[in-house]
């Protein structure tokens, strides 16, 4: 019976049990719960903070961390809408607003990769600085009238239930389970988390890892920017505050390590699930938006606590087992 | 000449003169273009101000000096705030002494959490205080009652209590928040200079795994550094309550930021060990000058605060881990130089340098 139990054992079972726990509670309040159309609207809601999630899993293996990200959005949605509101045509501003993305993530990513600063304190500095330019550009006011396809594409279904953003994260996700899971280049991403110093030993250009994961990371969270853009209908320079909290959390809570080298994409798509799940279950039970965050952050702390408590507790069970068939074995021989 | 400049200045505190330079530079800049810059009205403003930022980064400090960070102290002196002045709006008695006591043993509470997490549960300070962060932040707003606090409910001498004036040089006030705060920035720079326990920050900070092996109590310490910079936000909130009075439910949201910017400036190392109590205490000086002077300056729009803050963190610490490591470098050299036992190497360096 208990080998039957043996896969649950890892961290990603932990996180299916607390998942169907979660989903059981959810159904028991409310029958439209399970409803198709609700799990769509789920993902819709928080689809930026999850499509940027699969970014910042290979930053964090990679044993450095973006808290920029929320900033980025800020940025690239107030650069495109203030190239906009300069009357330039819609489809350049997008361009610029993604180009702005990827110009941050490459500063980070020089910063981090060249300088050889640490990647907290520059994205700290850039989630300070990133958000200042932002309103710098838009100051209070707010930005929107975008042309209709822009808004439809954030806020309809664009094939079948299927909204646009929804279908971009799983091409995302189907690429970025590709890269990190099966390709090469995804093993040089461990391999840096693990020991950069042996990475560089062995010839993997590090520098270059680097820079790459820092630049698709400003490109994506832009793209999360302009997405959440199109969702609202509008843009404001204080937009997308706090993602890094709910984004990191995501990562950690899918069982990678914030020291690197560890961690799964399947494990980061089941605390997805935990955290959209969870929230939605809070907003049924009529909890404010902040308080959601508070037990998010709660959630960021038990992700690390948990793993710790669950590593030792197997480890001791395991000790106990081998102790047991040991004992066993000497039995039998005596 | 140049070696006996060289004994009596070493790189950081090179560094510190430049920013006291770069200070008096601000200083006079927005003073040449802003009417009645130096006049007592806004001396007294920027003062109150820095003080409050000033003690923030203080409790930082020790923090980031153990090589972690504390992005919770933003939350803690909100929630002190909020929660001394719903106590103070309740029991309009309560003596000032007890609710500033109040206001210290509540954030020296959440302090300790904090350490708990970090020392002794072992996870790394960052995933602890960027989730307390949340959390402090959402227990202030499951706070019973309404969301806010109001001057008016408050007792009467907390709107006092900021603009009375302990002496005037002229028509400068100081006042005790001003000088309270002075007074602590000049006992931690002497406890983290000569007493053991500030010392033992310093010795964890700038290597753990030998402080740990040299027998250093290290879990007690980090505890202790977390607990005092709690404590150090509590009296902060408490602070920020007497200076503003009506509050809501975003009180000094984003103070972390500021306060580890101040640190950042001010020569702080984020990792651990380097920098020193005064130092913070200028680069408080420093951002909240630049802040305030902008926001009076009408040539650029203020909304470049906090871009340029971004922009001052990232050179300071570009110059602190590029520059200053260069001339620590030379320093070090020529200090080998003058050894007596490197004689040859010396000579040999001479030979080079005249050829």
């Amino acid at each position: 019976m208990l080998r039957r139990l043996e896969p649950l054992k890892s961290w990603e079972g932990v996180l299916l049990v607390i998942l169907i726990g979660i989903v059981i509670f959810n159904s028991s309040m409310t029958p439209h719960y399970l409803q198709f159309q609700n799990q769509i609207n789920l993902f819709q809601l928080h689809i930026e903070k999850v499509i940027i999630a699969l970014i910042m899993t290979f930053i964090i293996i990679n044993a450095e961390i973006d808290i920029s990200v929320g900033s980025v959005m800020a940025l690239a949605g107030c650069v495109m809408g203030y190239l906009f509101e300069k009357g330039l045509p819609f489809e350049l501003c997008v361009l610029a607003g993604l180009l702005t993305g990827a110009l941050t993530g490459a500063f980070n990513g020089f910063m981090v990769a060249h300088v050889k600063m640490t990647s907290l304190i520059v994205t700290l500095s850039g989630l300070i600085g990133y958000r200042g330019l932002a309103h710098v550009l838009l100051e209070n006011r707010s930005v929107g009238n975008f042309p209709e396809w822009f808004d439809r594409l954030g806020q309809k279904p664009l094939v079948g239930p299927f909204p646009f953003a929804l279908i971009l994260f799983f091409l995302l996700l189907i690429i970025a389970l590709i890269i990190l899971q099966w390709s090469g280049a995804g093993r040089y991403v461990f391999v840096i988390g693990n020991n950069s110093e042996v990475a560089r030993y062995s010839g993997v250009n590090v520098r270059r890892v680097k820079m790459t994961l820092f630049i698709i990371s400003g490109l994506v969270s832009a793209l999360g920017g302009l997405l959440l853009a199109a969702r609202l209908g509008s843009i404001r320079g204080d937009m997308a505050i706090g993602t890094e909290l709910e984004v990191i959390t995501m990562v950690l809570l899918g069982g990678v390590s914030i020291f690197g080298g560890t961690g799964s994409l399947f494990g980061v798509l089941l605390s997805i699930l935990i955290i959209l799940n969870l929230r939605n279950g809070m907003g049924l039970l009529n909890v404010p938006g902040e308080n959601q965050t508070g037990v998010i952050g709660a959630l960021l702390i038990l992700s690390v606590l948990g793993p710790n408590i669950w590593l030792g507790i197997s480890e001791s069970w395991n000790r106990r087992h081998v102790q047991r068939t040991r004992v066993g074995e000497e039995e039998k021989g005596g | 000449m140049m070696d006996q400049l060289k004994r009596y200045f070493r790189p950081e505190q090179l560094r510190e003169m430049s920013l006291i330079a770069l200070i008096v530079f601000i200083f006079l800049f927005f003073g040449s273009q802003i009417e009645g810059y130096f006049s007592p009205r806004i001396f007294n403003r920027v003062t109150s101000d820095v003080a409050i930022i000033a003690v923030v980064a203080l409790g930082e400090t020790l923090v980031l000096l153990t090589r972690n960070y504390d992005l919770s102290v933003g939350s803690i002196v909100g929630l002190t705030a909020f929660f001394i002045g719903k106590q103070l709006t309740a029991y309009a008695d309560m003596p000032p002494g007890l609710a500033m006591l109040l206001a210290i043993g509540a954030g020296s509470s959440l302090g300790l959490i904090n350490g708990l997490l970090v020392a002794y549960a072992r996870i790394p300070s960052i995933i602890v205080t960027l989730g307390t962060l949340a959390i402090y932040r959402a227990v202030l707003v499951a706070y019973p009652g309404n969301k806010i606090v109001v001057i008016n409910d408050l007792p009467p001498w907390v709107s006092e209590f900021g603009s009375i004036q302990l002496f005037s040089i002229g028509e400068f006030d100081i006042r005790p928040v001003v000088a309270g705060a002075f007074v602590m920035f000049v006992i931690f720079q002497f406890v983290t200079t000569y007493l053991r326990f500030g010392r033992q920050l310093y010795a964890i900070g700038s290597n753990p795994e030998a402080a740990r092996i040299g027998g250093l109590p290290s879990q007690r310490i980090v505890l202790s550094a977390f607990i005092l910079c709690g404590a150090i936000a509590g009296l902060a909130g408490f602070l920020y309550l007497v200076r503003y009075g009506n509050l809501n439910t975003a009180a000094a949201q984003g103070m972390e930021l500021k306060a580890i910017a101040a640190a950042v400036v001010g020569g702080i190392s984020t990792n651990g060990g380097k920098g020193t109590i005064m130092g913070a205490l200028l680069g408080a000086l420093m951002i909240n000058l630049l802040q305030q002077s902008l926001l009076r300056w009408l040539v650029i729009s203020n909304f470049w605060v906090d871009a340029l803050l971004g922009l001052l963190i990232l050179t300071a610490v570009f110059i602190d881990s590029v520059i200053i490591n260069r001339l620590s470098e030379l320093w070090n050299r020529r200090d080998q130089e003058i050894n007596p036992l490197d004689e040859k190497k010396t000579i040999k360096e001479k030979k080079s340098n005249a050829a």
